[in-house]
């Protein structure tokens, strides 16, 4: 039996591979809509294609959200999402083979509106060759103080099951010999808060835990052996098995006298294992006749976790050791716009009640300052190559429909 | 008559104290009332505009987050109130 070219592939693949937790918040993002004055989500349709370059990896593919109500108190969500990823990254070049892979992820959720409360619940399942990943989620949103403040509490559980792919006569198969189990528990608070007639404030909270295998079964480290090949050597990394996390952030929405919205946000986010990250945003929007203009910046930086090297000086160095990206020290930087087009309404469609065309696109980079270019170890040498950037163009194009 | 220094302090101390207690007797009061909303219903349209929504396209916004998620160490608490995800 031999390991797969496809060894290491999640290496680069925090892009096209959800983390366990990236899964469950996006697809509870998508199922829970802003529940504000006591009210259900609008009934409405999109049918959207995600594309994302950057880093030799392309992931593409179709999302389709269909929102519908039932009567005064319950509306209903169902989500298909779906990920094509084609991947040649540095991580798949540094120790295995290009790869084509597909995922696909099913939600389905339900919210209820009593008086001035609206409770919310439902269940995502994602699925992939190699990892299996369910989860089930509760909350409810209260209004309160004459509708002014909301207060919104949330409770999740996931279970995932995690395989390791090898190929076999040239056949990729599940190794029979790994298979492991992580489950993840997440607890949110939200606060919105109507301030003045044009202003409007948001503060969230969430805890987020983890247990079980964090690790990831294709990733490496590498420690120095001077002398040897490219003077580094490979190794397994070692994660904890427990991973447990603080966000809060709070942002600011507001009005402008000329038909128009500004949102500021700041975040701050702590974790068990090191690492302390702060990121903000700034969003604007702009209508014009039927279109409406969108555009944000946004930076991010963090330090490394307690457990990161880049180079570890040598094998079995420490109890944990890691070489994520994700988990090194860096900044992000991102700039990016939208425009959306309202069509006038069609008098062959009288059930609809508005529809729309939309296009968004962001450029992503991150600079990192302790995650090189092992690549070029056989020109610079190992731990001097010069540090990674990583450049990638994102767009969604959907259409819209309210009904 | 001119007042002393040390009557003069007494009166700024007593007056500071009715000050002070009447300060706490009013906030005691306002903590027995319902609190009034300072924006009426009325002078909320702006919030009913789709450029105020918390989330206007999900489909799509909840797609860059994930991009963000996927390639950041940070996770959480990235947006406003929601139905339990505390992220819309």
């Amino acid at each position: 039996m031999q390991l797969s070219s496809l060894a290491q592939r999640w290496h680069d693949l925090r892009g096209a591979r959800l983390s366990p937790f990236t899964r469950t918040l996006l697809a509870l993002c998508i199922l829970t809509a802003p529940v504000i004055g006591g009210v259900l989500p609008e009934d409405r349709a999109d049918v959207m294609w995600h594309y994302y370059n950057g880093g030799d990896i392309t992931v593409e593919g179709p999302s389709v959200l269909i929102r519908k109500k039932v009567g005064d108190s319950l509306s209903f969500t169902v989500n298909y999402y779906e990920d094509m990823i084609s991947s040649a990254s540095i991580d798949v070049k540094l120790s295995a083979s290009p790869y084509h892979e597909k995922r696909t992820q099913w939600s389905g959720g339900v919210d209820y509106l009593h008086g001035k409360t609206t409770y919310s619940a439902g269940a995502i399942t994602s699925k992939e060759p190699d990892y299996k990943a369910n989860t089930a989620y509760f909350g409810l949103s209260q209004d309160m103080f004459g509708d002014l403040t909301t207060l919104s509490l949330g409770y999740r559980r996931g279970w995932d099951q995690i395989y390791r792919d090898i190929k076999v006569n040239g056949e990729i198969v599940n190794d029979p010999t790994f298979h492991e189990r992580a489950d993840h528990r997440g607890y949110s608070l939200g606060i919105s808060q109507i301030l003045t007639r044009n202003t409007i404030a948001n503060f969230s909270y969430e805890l987020l835990t983890d247990q079980g295998y964090l690790a990831n079964p294709y990733r490496k480290i590498r420690y120095l052996s001077p002398g040897q090949g490219e003077g580094f050597t490979l190794a397994d990394q070692v994660y904890p098995n427990t991973r447990t996390s603080n966000a809060a952030s709070i942002s600011l929405k507001h009005y402008l006298p000329w038909r128009a919205a500004v949102t500021g946000q700041y975040r701050f986010f702590r974790d068990t294992w090191g690492i302390v990250a702060h990121t903000v945003q700034v969003d604007y929007t702009q209508p014009w006749h039927n279109w409406i203009f969108d555009g944000t910046v946004r930076y991010y930086r963090q330090n490394a976790a307690d457990f990161y090297s880049d180079l570890f000086p040598r094998a079995d160095y420490q109890n944990f050791m890691a070489r994520d990206r994700e988990l090194a020290a860096f900044q992000t930087y991102t700039l990016g716009g939208g425009v959306s087009y309202q069509f006038p309404h069609f008098s062959w469609a009288p059930w609809l009640t508005r529809s729309s065309a939309n296009f968004h696109y962001e450029h992503f980079l991150a600079k990192y300052s302790d995650f090189r270019n092992a690549l070029l170890a056989p020109e610079y040498g190992a731990g001097n190559e010069p540090l990674y950037q990583l450049n990638a163009n994102v767009f969604t194009m959907f259409l819209s429909i309210w009904y | 008559m001119r007042a002393s220094p040390g009557n003069c302090g007494r009166w700024l101390a007593a007056r500071a104290l009715r000050v002070v207690a009447t300060g706490l007797l009013l906030a005691a009061l306002a903590g027995c009332a319902a609190p009034q909303p300072w924006v009426k219903p009325y002078e909320r349209e702006h919030f009913a505009d789709p450029i105020m929504s918390a989330n206007r396209d999900p489909v799509s916004s909840i797609y860059f987050e994930h991009v963000f998620e996927s390639r950041e160490g940070a996770r959480g608490a990235t947006g406003s109130v929601g139905g339990g995800c505390g992220c819309n």
